[in-house]
């Protein structure tokens, strides 16, 4: 029995002696894994900075304000660097995509949370997640093959020979490229449409009820309810959706290298080819001559990674804020 | 009676605004419908009407017609060796329709659909598998030490640097990549050039917060007793988190990598910079690679039919990849863990 009792003793003592290290270890092995994820993004951070040191020293705050992006040099034109194209074609790209998905996807978010019949609340919620992961050129692919030629034809051809005649920024000659920034911000509307509508119905399942209870209580109508009870409980979540979406339109690369004509030049009506800041640097990048080409693209890269950082963070703070409790304000 | 007539006067208008607001909810949900169903189809359609046994078992084949002669064996080793378009107008006169120009164009612009993607899956599946290599373990031990040890500064900065990398642009990602790998400086003094591997690395970033996320979401839902009742046996805490929650949460833990995998899968704009692609079926890591999605990229802009086929048949490829794995997760997640 003492004999039983002893052995036992150091079998114990034999896994605690071959085990007392094994924590620490655990520990420091998952540290240094969850250090290299922080590692990453350094690595992008350190990358793009000392790889734009160029551009930064050479063309300064200028860079952004400069109209011309001339990379070879030429007789008539001087090889010169600005990145004013790219922001335009970015922002009146993602402005215009935003416009067209905000208030849809918005109603898509009200819709499947709030007035949808259970039965297709799951399928239809599933879809618009399946929708929000299909990869971005298939988009490209569907908006050159199909939606150009349609456009280029029905609308754009069209607004061009009427309203286009009066208004300047809907005209142009060079139409019947089909390329441009608003064919290029429709796509973008179709895919950060699912993104939106997604977190909108995912923000607005998490009001509670009680909410709804008082104004029902009231006598509201089903709509009252949503809009007076519902929505500006979320507004900070939702607003934090719509920039989310903004996020995704800003940094889309390849369905706007595909349908925005990669003319990096700031484009006088919405019809013609232009550019944007990602389909410029996935255009240009891999084949840049000289170093100082490479480095503006890389700061433009850098520009782009920084305001995405700065829209992501602030989208999730709020959706973040809206999580922790009641912000909306009632209204009578 | 006197309670309807205590309904306040504008019944009527609120009633009114009522049933038009949730119409319109109606019609916008109908509306992001339409695009949504319109491009799905195109790609079942078109891109299922371009897939044969070829299509899976042949690399690319430059458009040509068939009474077009040979232009001469490629060699394997050049990945350009058929990029050259040169060769078709070279080889015009042979067309056997020697006549008007715009004829011979036009045989070509007819020439039926040859040759397929097999050089882009197997480079999509190599880039992809090898880049999920790299990712799974950084992603599942950075998601066990944020779920084991939740509250500390090294946590919440990861969590930071995931969404980070979570959100920024993909481009950024191939920019990173095309710097530090491909035009690095090797040994012998030239720029590494571009490989199969720096796809992988590059797609690696996008795939560490996604599986990081997932594995710490799921290690989260294993519930505390569990962890108790293990340190209760007397395991220390690596041992019951690698021998007790892990294999508990394990389902959920792949669904993550699934979805990493998906994602890679259909990534684009980090390939146009690293892989840069090719014609011929590489399984090199070290040399340019195909890839399916460059395939779908490059062949859009194609001016011959017979490329752009290829074109849709590759993002029919790409699609049912992303819509098979996000359904299998569907389903897997539905009677397992209740994840929502």
């Amino acid at each position: 029995m003492a004999q039983a009792q002893a052995t036992r003793e150091t079998f114990r003592e034999r896994i605690a002696k071959r085990t007392q290290h094994g924590d620490g270890i655990f520990w420091g092995l998952t540290l240094s894994f969850a250090l290299l994820v922080i590692v990453l993004v350094f690595a992008i951070v350190w990358v793009t900075w000392s790889d734009s040191q160029l551009a930064r020293e050479r063309f300064g705050w200028a860079f952004f304000t400069s109209g011309e992006w001339n990379p070879v040099e030429t007789p008539v034109n001087p090889v010169s660097f600005g990145a004013m194209p790219a922001i335009v074609g970015t922002l009146v790209s993602s402005a215009i995509a935003l416009i067209l998905a905000a208030p849809v996807a918005i109603g898509i978010g009200i819709f499947l949370a709030e007035l949808c019949p259970p039965v297709l609340r799951t399928p239809l919620s599933f879809m618009v997640e399946l929708l929000a992961a299909i990869p971005s050129v298939i988009y490209g692919v569907w908006g050159v093959m199909v939606f150009a030629p349609f456009f280029t034809q029905n609308v754009a051809m069209p607004i061009s020979q009427t309203i286009g005649q009066v208004v300047p920024w809907l005209g142009g000659d060079r139409v019947s490229s089909g390329r441009g920034l608003l064919i290029a911000g429709i796509i973008l509307s179709i895919m950060i449409l699912p993104t939106i509508a997604a977190i909108t119905r995912d923000v607005l399942t998490l009001v509670p009820n009680s909410q709804r209870e008082v104004l029902l209580a009231l006598g509201a109508t089903k709509w009252e309810v949503i809009w007076l009870a519902v929505v500006p409980y979320a507004r900070a979540g939702i607003i934090g959706a719509v920039m989310l979406g903004l996020g995704r339109a800003l940094g889309e690369t390849m369905a706007a290298t595909m349908l925005v004509g990669n003319r990096p030049q700031v484009p006088e009506t919405l019809f013609e080819p232009a550019t944007t800041a990602a389909s410029l640097v996935a255009s240009e990048l891999v084949n840049a001559q000289t170093l100082i080409h490479e480095s503006a693209l890389v700061l433009i890269a850098l520009a782009l990674f920084a305001i995405t950082l700065l829209l992501n963070l602030s989208a999730r703070l709020l959706i973040w804020y809206m999580n922790r409790g009641p912000v909306g304000r009632t209204r009578a | 009676m006197s309670l309807k007539s205590s309904v306040s006067p504008n019944y009527a208008r609120r009633k009114a605004v009522d049933l038009i607001m949730r119409g319109l909810v109606l019609i916008a949900t109908g509306l992001a419908i339409v695009p949504l169903v319109l491009i799905i189809g195109y790609v079942m359609i078109i891109g299922g009407s371009a897939l044969n046994w070829e299509f899976f078992t042949d690399i690319y084949q430059p458009p040509m017609t068939v009474s077009m002669p040979n232009t001469g064996p490629i060699d394997p080793n050049d990945p350009f060796a058929n990029l050259d378009l040169g060769a078709l107008v070279g080889s015009e006169p042979a067309t056997g329709q020697a006549g008007a120009g715009d004829e011979k164009g036009a045989d070509i612009l007819e020439a039926p659909p040859r040759g397929g993607v097999l050089h882009g899956i197997v480079g999509t599946m190599l880039i992809t598998t090898v880049a999920l290599l790299i990712a799974m373990p950084i992603g599942i031990m950075a998601g066990i030490f944020l779920s084991e040890f939740p509250d500390n500064s090294v946590a919440t900065t990861v969590r930071f640097a995931c969404d980070v990398l979570s959100g920024a642009p993909s481009i950024i990602v191939g920019v990173t990549a095309y710097i530090l790998i491909v035009n690095a400086k090797g040994p012998d003094g030239q720029p590494l050039g571009f490989t199969g591997i720096a796809g992988s690395i590059a797609l690696t970033f996008l795939m560490v917060p996604t599986i990081t996320r997932t594995t710490e979401e799921v290690l989260k839902l294993v519930p505390e007793a569990t962890r108790e009742a293990a340190l209760a046996m007397g395991a220390t805490t690596w041992y019951s988190t690698f021998t007790v929650v892990v294999p508990t949460a394990l389902s959920g833990i792949v669904t993550g990598i699934m979805l990493a995998f998906a994602r890679g899968a259909g990534e684009t704009a980090p390939l146009i910079m690293t892989v840069l692609g090719s014609n011929v079926l590489m399984t090199n890591l070290l040399e340019p690679m195909a890839a399916l999605p460059l395939i779908t990229y490059r062949y859009t802009e194609s001016p011959f039919p017979s490329e752009n086929t290829l074109a849709w048949g590759s993002a029919f490829v790409l699609m049912m990849l992303v819509l098979l794995v996000n359904i299998l997760v569907r389903i897997a997640t539905r009677n397992r863990l209740r994840m929502r």
